[in-house]
């Protein structure tokens, strides 16, 4: 077993503080990331992409969010009131509840003479929490389009349903095996295994890859960005959406795109490991490198079809998935790990 | 899902054919409603879901009506509905003296300007007996061409933005605008020019022109292996054009479909080879023929029929003859304008085209064109007078659309776009 680290009881104002930093710096990212992404893209597609408000398109996020602020905000004829509304709140909840678990630096810091973690909260069913969050993010889209009434929307929640599904499974199995090797199901326990030995990638190539692929569906991206397929579902299941509970469903999106991330960056990539920086530049560094990763995906690919979706997830995903988690089992039994 | 096309007969395809023509959405709806109710009778009856895709929908290609029956993601029956994009052109070519048309047909098929004008040109030109020197009829191959060149790439790019590949999109459309600059520079506008005129072509080659066009043409094999390079080796993209959107030879012919669609299914079928036009048999070129005629077949054609038009443009470049750009005749063609000024002759034959146009004979007549469509005829019917007494225009985008619904049942709703990308049909040709 691993030595513990030390953990600090903190106050409820130093609760509070950090809390509202660390959302802070998130939705900040978001904003940015979505600037990049369009930079990024312009520049796969030959073209600059914004450029126009303030200097390098920098107030660009700050021009969207003032145009979705002032856009009326309906809710059609043929919609359930209650869920409809409840949705975008539910999945922007889901999404931003899942940063607590990322740990962003190694031990404790100081603020005003008060020790305090540097991660949200280090729960011993990290792992499978965060799954549990992500759950509740993909039923907040099937409820959208459910309770829409639009049958695009419809049609977009059946999809959502079904993918989620095929690429939770394969993705759990691809995590046991870190699991595994680590012993331990809390994200900073994980972290400091790695500093320990290596970084996972190492050991578990195969899983990171379908991680990652399974991450890149989780996230309804391009290819996989079914329940939104434009060219089909026109805008899947937030055709109905617009103002301010559209922006809620785009920072959930693009929040999960940046805690897949995280979180792949931190049982695979080490965390906050790494020489002379600081632990969350490191971080910063690594979540970055699968972001690019993730827009990158987007300029390059074509969209896969529902069913070869299917197929994909059940018959390839899912069997390597397995067959990593035995491999991996014989090796840690057999005494290899750490 | 079985994919396979199945062994249709005869008198199948003949009741298909005559299933498949457009309705008036009232007429959709209430076959759509008689259908639900007798199958609502069936034991195990699944309600299917009805989608109205279309006419504002992200890619029907403008403005087309799907009247969708779905079961679950699975197409059962579609109905296609037209006219949201109705110009009433053919109507009003006949109050327009017979140049004056040549504005408006350029604007039905708005991707293939060159093949409207080309094909009501050549009517009148036959009707009238008018010869087109060879340089016309090589400006006109060279534009004709470029023109291909520029509507394929309109369909390349958005067809693969249907399929969600954004990046070649903007690609395309970067030669295309390549293209459409030099449409610019020898006729004035970028889209729907009059740049033939009946007898020849409105003008010669500006100067500067051909070291443009050589540039572009010199740049475009690279440009395409580029285009290849992303899709057609990319297995998502295989995987959702092949084995997508298969009809039978056949059936495809019983439908009237022509161009790449055709092709696509092995069917060697080119009016420039068939019967050559305007010259075309100078030039050396291939047929790019599929096999299976699935909508990879279709976009493997017209990637090869691109650089087949570089080929062609070129030939035509080099062996441009020397000679007027247009025919001399004082009764159908304006003269120069420089003769304005000292012939009073020219001046009367000026202002007497101008204001009542020239006179057709009597009679009929139908050309008709290779088009990046398929086959765009012109019908004209003269009764001596200086307007058409009537001009209709076969348009292959109208035609090829009838093959949507048989295509269309019982394949995947993602299918059913990557199909109308494939037949790719410009809605302001359907509806004319």
């Amino acid at each position: 077993m691993l030595e513990s680290t030390v953990f600090v009881d903190e106050p409820v104002w130093l609760v509070i503080i950090k809390s509202a930093f660390v959302i802070f710096i998130v939705v900040t990212a978001f904003a940015y990331l979505l600037l990049a992404e369009r930079k990024l893209i312009g520049r796969f597609q030959v073209r600059y992409g914004p450029n126009r408000a303030g200097p390098f398109g920098l107030l660009q996020p700050l021009a969207d969010v003032v145009k979705l602020v002032f856009k009326e905000d309906f809710v059609p004829a043929g919609a359930n009131r209650v869920l409809f509304v409840m949705a975008p709140v539910f999945t922007v909840v889901a999404a931003i509840g899942a940063i607590a678990l990322i740990p962003y630096g190694d031990g404790t810091a100081e603020l005003f003479g008060q020790e305090f973690n540097l991660v949200g909260a280090d729960i011993n069913v990290g792992i499978l929490f965060l799954f549990a969050l992500s759950g509740i993010g993909f039923y907040s889209l099937i409820l959208a389009g459910w309770a829409s009434g639009n049958k695009y929307s419809l049609l977009g929640s059946a999809r959502t349903a079904a993918q989620l599904v095929s690429y939770e499974v394969a993705m759990g199995l691809s995590i046991i095996g870190v699991v595994m090797m680590a012993q331990t199901l809390s994200l900073v326990e994980v972290v400091n295994a790695q500093q320990d030995a290596l970084w996972y990638i190492v050991f578990q190539p195969l899983g990171f890859l379908i991680f990652l692929v399974a991450g890149v569906a989780e996230t309804n991206r391009a290819p996989f960005d079914l329940p939104e397929a434009e060219s089909e579902l026109v805008a899947g299941y937030h055709t109905e959406y617009a103002g301010l509970k559209f922006a809620m469903f785009f920072l959930a999106e693009y929040v999960n795109i940046i805690i897949i991330s995280a979180f792949g960056a931190t049982l695979f990539l080490g965390g906050f490991d790494g020489p002379f920086l600081p632990g969350f530049l490191w971080l910063a560094v690594k979540v970055s490198v699968l972001l690019f990763l993730f827009i990158w995906l987007r300029a390059t690919l074509p969209r896969l079809r529902y069913d070869q979706l299917m197929a994909f997830g059940w018959k390839v995903l899912l069997p390597l998935a397995t067959l990593n988690l035995i491999i991996t089992a014989i090796v840690v039994a057999l005494g290899f790990a750490n | 899902m079985d994919q396979a096309p199945p062994d249709i007969p005869r008198g199948e395809t003949d009741r298909m054919i005559a299933e498949v023509e457009a309705f008036t959405p009232a007429e959709a709806l209430a076959r759509v409603r008689e259908a639900e109710s007798r199958d609502a009778e069936r034991p195990g009856h699944r309600e299917p879901m009805i989608v109205n895709l279309g006419p504002q929908h992200p890619s029907t290609h403008g403005v087309l009506r799907l009247i969708t029956q779905l079961d679950g993601e699975i197409i059962r029956d579609i109905h296609p509905v037209i006219g949201y994009l109705h110009t009433g052109i053919e109507k009003q070519c006949e109050n327009k003296t017979y140049w004056q048309a040549i504005t408006l047909v350029t604007r039905m098929d708005y991707l293939a300007p060159f093949y409207n004008i080309h094909a009501y040109t050549q009517a009148a030109e036959k009707l009238l007996d008018l010869r087109v020197p060879p340089r016309a009829q090589y400006l006109r191959v060279i534009m004709s061409e470029l023109n291909r060149i520029s509507s394929h790439l309109v369909w390349l790019g958005t067809s693969g933005l249907e399929l969600g590949a954004i990046t070649i999109f903007f690609y395309s459309y970067r030669e295309r605008e390549k293209a459409l600059d030099l449409f610019e520079m020898i006729a004035g506008e970028r889209m729907n020019t009059r740049y033939f005129q009946v007898g020849g072509c409105a003008d010669d080659m500006p100067p500067g022109f051909e070291k443009r066009l050589r540039a572009l043409l010199d740049e475009l094999p690279a440009r395409i292996d580029e285009y290849e390079d992303l899709l057609s080796q990319n297995p998502i993209w295989l995987e959702r054009t092949k084995g997508v959107g298969i009809l039978p030879a056949e059936q495809l012919i019983d439908l009237g479909v022509t161009g790449p669609a055709l092709r696509a299914a092995g069917v060697d079928l080119d009016l420039r080879k068939r019967t050559p036009y305007s010259s075309y048999e100078h030039f050396e070129f291939d047929v790019p023929l599929g096999t299976t005629g699935d909508a990879y077949d279709r976009y493997s054609v017209r990637m090869r029929e691109l650089r087949e038009s570089v080929k062609i443009i070129e030939q035509a470049l080099d062996g441009l003859p020397e000679g007027p750009h247009i025919a001399d005749d004082r009764k159908v063609v304006l003269p120069p304008r420089a003769e304005l000024a000292t012939s009073m002759e020219s001046l009367i034959h000026h202002f007497k085209l101008v204001t009542e146009g020239f006179t057709v004979p009597e009679g009929e007549a139908y050309v008709a064109v290779e088009s990046p469509r398929g086959e765009l005829g012109c019908y004209l019917v003269s009764d001596g007078g200086p307007k058409p007494y009537r001009c209709h225009v076969r348009d292959p985008s109208f035609v090829n659309l009838q093959a949507l619904r048989p295509m269309a049942k019982n394949a995947y709703l993602a299918d059913l776009i990557t199909m109308i990308g494939s037949l790719d049909n410009v809605m302001g040709g359907v509806d004319r």
